[in-house]
């Protein structure tokens, strides 16, 4: 009976459709919404992959990476003394101002990096050498930065310069990297430049990065550098699930997606399962007829459900499919962000599939009581 | 010609017996059977006649195990239906009855074939040889060449026909035919019926048609008459219209 189940649903092209595109909207909706919700979540925490450390210390009262609170240089030699500590560096994170050729403003954001290891240097160069960094005035600049004075009609390439913070810079090498939350490009340099070109203070260490002896592992080494007195160190995945708690707790991004993914899940409940009840009551006298006929109720239930859920795995897989069209599309701008895990898509079909079962279940409840005898009135 | 010469050439297929059954409607129930009493023998066709209201369509949905009787006794081929319990009772409509409903009941986006094949496989039948079955069935009542046609493409005759090759296909032993004519006009109505009378009737198979259409009495070969739930005459077709 469950092919006579199918044939009933797709022959009824109307309700089918209706159906189909209710469950493809809500899929599309839910999908696309956590998946640029995901993106946002990871554009925060760009610092943290973009720079290869395996322990970060911030100060003490440092809550994510975004958040920087100065430190003083000494704090260094305090990491590099604590036991288990292979190597410490220090880091410099700030977004300062880039002035361009036409006069125009750009802020971005300034990393600089130990002078003799450039640890945390660009993990792809797409031009130049980072080793030319020790050069006068040198910069590596990302792809985002050449991309925005590419829109404002300035080429940036390898021996263009401009100002930051008054002071001259000069771009030795282009890398891309992944995109900041607010989109500001990346300015790579050494440390000691990065100083210059920052706006003096009377702390200026942004944070240190640290290695793990071997067979320490980093989220033991952090515990430790945390007991020194006005510090708080965090192993690399700490650190980046820190950045996205906090963005969660502090920012009103996931009640804006939230809402968002809601709507879409009771846009779905309202489409599908009103349309699905529409669907069992225009063919209760049909049910009626084959529960006189002899089908019992767990045929009939199972006729209802294939039904349901066929409707539901083509609504998500159009969903699902449309939502990864639009994300290939996008990851390729960069903008606006996208990332899609698996858990999402896996997530979605489980919401789906439950507003199947309701929409099933209702349509059931209407089956249950049906007397077989009404086929005779 | 009395009942007892009749019941000696044909057994008895159904046998009602006393069986009464009420709807609740407030403090008093209404009564649609009030101990009716009657017998429907095998190779006949049956018609169960009488004015609206009198229970004629609620004798027919006790005799095939649709409606739970309160009190009396039902036996279908010697099988007491009220023992059985409602599994048993739907696997028993399943081998043992063929239905045709006033409004033909064909589901609208199944074809023909697809349609009078339901029985066999509600019966577990594989779908090719249900409608391998189902068509050579269509075929016999005229409809071969339609077979891959939708209900909603066919006259009132033609869906009556597809009902017919539906209630026929798994060749059941009782057929069940509720107001057959109700939805034809006189002259297709009375070709349906002939088309039932030739296909369906068979020594070892009872025909039992509900109706009020006193232009196909004809057809029967047994009438029993009913009136405010009872069973009030029961005699051959040809004693009945005399009378």
């Amino acid at each position: 009976m469950l092919r006579i189940a199918l044939l009933m649903l797709f022959r009824d092209r109307a309700k089918y459709v209706m159906l189909v595109v209710g469950l493809t909207f809500c899929s599309l909706l839910m999908t696309q919404q956590t998946s640029v919700f995901c993106g946002i979540m990871l554009w925060t925490t760009a610092t943290v992959r973009n720079i290869d450390a395996k322990v970060w210390v911030f100060d003490a009262k440092v809550e994510q990476v975004n958040e920087v609170i100065p430190l003083r240089e000494i704090e260094v030699t305090r990491v590099r003394s604590i036991p288990g500590v292979e190597w410490a560096v220090p880091l410099y994170l700030g977004i300062e101002q880039a002035r361009l050729g036409d006069g125009s403003f750009q802020n971005v954001q300034l990393t600089g990096l130990d002078t003799a290891t450039f640890v945390g240097r660009p993990m792809e160069i797409l031009k130049g050498r980072v080793e030319d960094l020790r050069l006068p005035d040198a910069v590596i600049i990302d792809q985002v930065g050449v991309e925005k004075y590419r829109k404002k009609g300035i080429k940036i390439d390898i021996g263009t310069s401009f100002e930051i913070n008054d002071k001259r810079a000069e771009v030795v090498a282009i890398c891309h990297e992944n995109r900041s939350f607010l989109a500001q490009p990346y300015v790579f340099t050494t440390y000691d430049r990065a100083l210059q070109f920052a706006k003096p203070q009377r702390k200026m260490l942004s944070c240190v990065l640290a290695e793990p002896k071997l067979g320490i592992s980093a989220k033991e080494l952090a515990a430790r550098i945390s007991t020194i007195p006005g510090l708080r160190a965090f192993a690399r995945d700490d650190l980046f699930w820190t950045t996205i708690r906090w963005y969660i707790k502090n920012t009103g991004i996931p009640i804006s997606f939230g809402t968002v993914v809601i709507m879409g899940m009771i846009v779905g409940i309202a489409i599908a399962g009103q349309t699905f009840y529409l669907f069992i009551l225009d063919n209760l006298r049909y049910l009626a007829a084959l529960k006189a006929m002899g089908a019992r109720m767990p045929i009939l239930t199972a006729m209802v459900f294939l039904q349901s859920f066929s409707v539901g795995f083509v609504g998500f897989g159009i969903g699902a499919g449309l939502t990864t069209l639009f994300g290939l599309k996008v990851l390729k701008l960069e903008t606006p962000p996208f990332f899609m895990p698996w858990q999402v898509p896996v997530a979605v079909a489980g919401v789906i599939m439950l507003i199947c079962c309701f929409s099933a279940l209702i349509g059931l409840r209407q089956i249950a009581k049906l007397e077989p005898a009404v086929v005779f009135k | 010609m009395s009942s007892e010469k009749n019941s000696a050439l044909h057994s008895v297929a159904v046998r009602v017996d006393k069986v009464t059954k009420t709807f609740p409607n407030g403090d008093t129930p209404t009564y649609a059977l009030r101990e009716a009493s009657f017998e429907a023998l095998a190779g006949q066709l049956t018609m169960i006649v009488g004015p609206s209201g009198c229970g004629k369509t609620t004798l027919l949905s006790v005799i095939c195990g649709t409606m739970q009787t309160d009190s009396g006794r039902i036996e279908v081929f010697g099988q007491d239906i009220g023992c059985m319990s409602d599994a048993e009772v739907t696997a028993f409509r399943s081998r043992n009855v063929g239905f045709i409903f006033q409004q033909f009941n064909l589901i609208p986006t199944l074809t023909l074939v697809e349609n009078a094949s339901v029985p066999l496989i509600l019966q577990g039948w594989p779908y090719r040889k249900a409608e391998e079955k189902a068509a050579s069935v269509l075929e016999n009542l005229g409809l071969g060449k339609r077979l891959r046609s939708f209900p909603k493409q066919l006259s009132g005759g033609q869906q009556q026909r597809v009902a017919i090759a539906r209630a026929l296909v798994h060749d059941p032993r009782l057929i069940i035919c509720d107001e057959p004519t109700a939805s034809l006009d006189a002259k297709t109505g009375h070709h349906a019926l002939e088309l039932l009378k030739q296909s369906a009737c068979r020594q070892d198979r009872c025909v039992i048609v509900v109706t009020h259409d006193s232009r196909i009495f004809s057809f029967a070969d047994w009438i029993a008459e009913m009136e405010d739930g009872r069973v009030v005459k029961s005699c051959p077709a040809a004693e009945y219209r005399h009378a």
